[in-house]
Order: structure tokens, then C-alpha cells, then sequence
């Protein structure tokens, strides 16, 4: 019998001009790096310059994006591109949940924003786990 | 000499899962921060993939120069699809294949050695940085 193992896609909104962009991947990172055996991540910007095999990500996993700010990228270009994500988060929604102050630098976090990379870790893994529920 | 800019765009890498993608993040955040502050500028490349307006604008209307962290160009790439033209591109393991001693490790954030690989390569891109403001570009 053939087991099917489900990961879920994570996609991180990257954002390299703003702290939550920077957050985003720290946090993202931490739960690919926890969780590998039940998660996956493609680059955002593969939808538009990789090949069909990066544009059918979410529809060959389901797929949960993370967006730093109020444009939402990650959420967006996944839909226009690839497929409907399964949840979208977004970070300043996050914080505010946790009663975290946004960070404020682009690189080099420390202890100062531990807490925020952990407290976004932790929803990710958590919709990890709903979506893994739902497949 | 062409026309001169007050503002050259440097655009690096996204990813999350390679060493050279943090570098090529790292570098980009060296030179606007530190190198060229005021002049080189930066912008999220997730912007171009859903064609938001002021990103586009940005990348049509000053120089560009990408960072990639990887062969798949994605920077490039997107500046490319969005109807800009990169002046420069560059891939960041050109940086450590030039610095080996300068072993970068880290996949979301490079360590120390990436760093001090990173403070490298922006004096070596401030040059084009310069080049470009200046209208010197070729």
C-alpha cells in the first residue's frame, strides 16, 4: 500500500524593505528547519521566473502564506500565479495578537526580537498542524 | 555620459533556503545602509511579482542593479518581466569564489564570515553603484 506523505508549502512574503519582511523569513525559517518533514517553501518570485513545476506549487501542495504588510504579496501572487492558498497570515495581525512591538531593523536580529520570530513561528506551526488536519 | 540618478535601485535574492541568497541580502543591506546610504535604494521584490506601482515605477525609471542567489536569476528576472532593464547583475557566489577564505553559512541570515563577505562585495558594487549615478553606465 502506498503511504501519502502531505507537506504543506509555506510562502514568506521576503519584504528586504521593511523589518516584518525580514521577520517573515526568520520565522518561516524556524519552522522549515522544525518541521522538514512536513513542510515545504519556494522562492515567491519563482512563480514568475521559474518554470511550470514552481507554478504548480499550490496545487501540488497546500499552501500557507505569510505577508508582512497590508500589500499582501505572498498571498496575492500565490493566488494570481499558482493556486489559492490554504491560509494566509500576516504578520502585523500576529503581533498585534501577541501584543508584540513590530521590529525595527531589516537585518541582524538578536534577543530584542526573539520573541516576535518566535511568536510567528508558533501561528505558522499551528496552521501547519489545521491544515495538516484538514488533508 | 548618460543621464545622471539621484537614486540606483539594488535588488537582491528572496530565498530562504540558500546561503547565497542571504549574501546577496546581506550585500544589498551593507550598501544602502552603510556603503551608499541615500543613494543605492532597495525595494521588495515580491512588489514586482504582483506589479505593484511604485515598485514598477522604481525599477523603470532609476538603474538597476540585482543580486541573485542563484542561477534561476529571479531578481533579474522580475526586473525584466515588469519591463525594466538590469544594468547590472550580479550572482553572490562570484563574491565568495573571489574571497574563499570568506566562508559565508546561514540560510535566512549569514553569520559573521558572511557579514565581513558582505562589507566586501558592497565596496566592490559601490563602485558600479557610482558608475551608474553618474551616468557612466556602459
Amino acid at each position: 500500500m502506498d503511504i501519502q506523505v502531505v507537506k504543506v508549502g509555506i510562502v514568506s512574503c521576503s519584504g528586504e524593505e521593511i523589518p516584518e519582511g525580514t521577520l517573515c523569513r526568520l520565522a518561516c525559517r524556524k519552522v522549515l528547519d522544525e518541521r522538514p518533514g512536513e513542510t515545504v517553501t519556494i522562492c515567491l518570485p519563482l512563480f514568475i521566473a521559474g518554470g511550470e513545476e514552481e507554478r504548480t506549487f499550490a496545487s501540488n501542495y497546500p499552501t500557507i502564506t505569510v505577508d508582512g504588510c497590508d500589500k499582501l504579496c505572498a498571498a496575492k501572487a500565490t493566488e494570481m500565479l499558482s493556486g489559492k492558498p490554504s491560509k494566509s497570515l500576516s504578520i502585523p495581525e500576529i503581533l498585534k495578537k501577541h501584543g508584540l512591538a513590530p521590529p525595527t531593523k531589516l537585518r541582524h536580529f538578536g534577543a530584542e526580537e526573539d520573541a516576535a520570530v518566535k511568536a510567528v513561528a508558533a501561528e505558522i506551526a499551528k496552521a501547519v498542524d489545521e491544515v495538516l488536519e484538514e488533508e | 555620459m548618460g543621464k545622471k540618478h539621484k537614486q540606483v535601485v539594488v535588488l537582491p535574492c528572496s530565498g530562504i533556503g540558500k546561503v547565497f541568497g542571504a549574501l546577496a541580502r546581506e550585500t544589498a543591506y551593507e550598501l544602502v545602509e552603510k556603503v551608499r546610504p541615500g543613494l543605492a535604494t532597495l525595494t521588495c521584490l515580491p512588489l514586482l511579482v504582483i506589479n505593484d506601482p511604485d515598485a514598477v515605477a522604481l525599477v523603470t525609471e532609476n538603474p538597476v542593479i540585482t543580486i541573485d542567489g542563484c542561477p534561476k536569476d529571479c531578481a533579474k528576472k522580475s526586473v525584466e518581466a515588469v519591463g525594466g532593464q538590469v544594468a547590472k547583475a550580479y550572482e553572490a557566489i562570484k563574491f565568495y569564489k573571489e574571497h574563499k577564505d570568506l566562508k559565508p553559512e546561514g540560510l535566512s541570515e549569514v553569520n559573521d564570515t558572511g557579514r565581513e563577505l558582505a562589507t566586501v562585495a558592497a565596496k566592490e558594487v559601490a563602485k558600479v553603484v557610482d558608475e551608474l549615478a553618474a551616468g557612466e553606465e556602459k
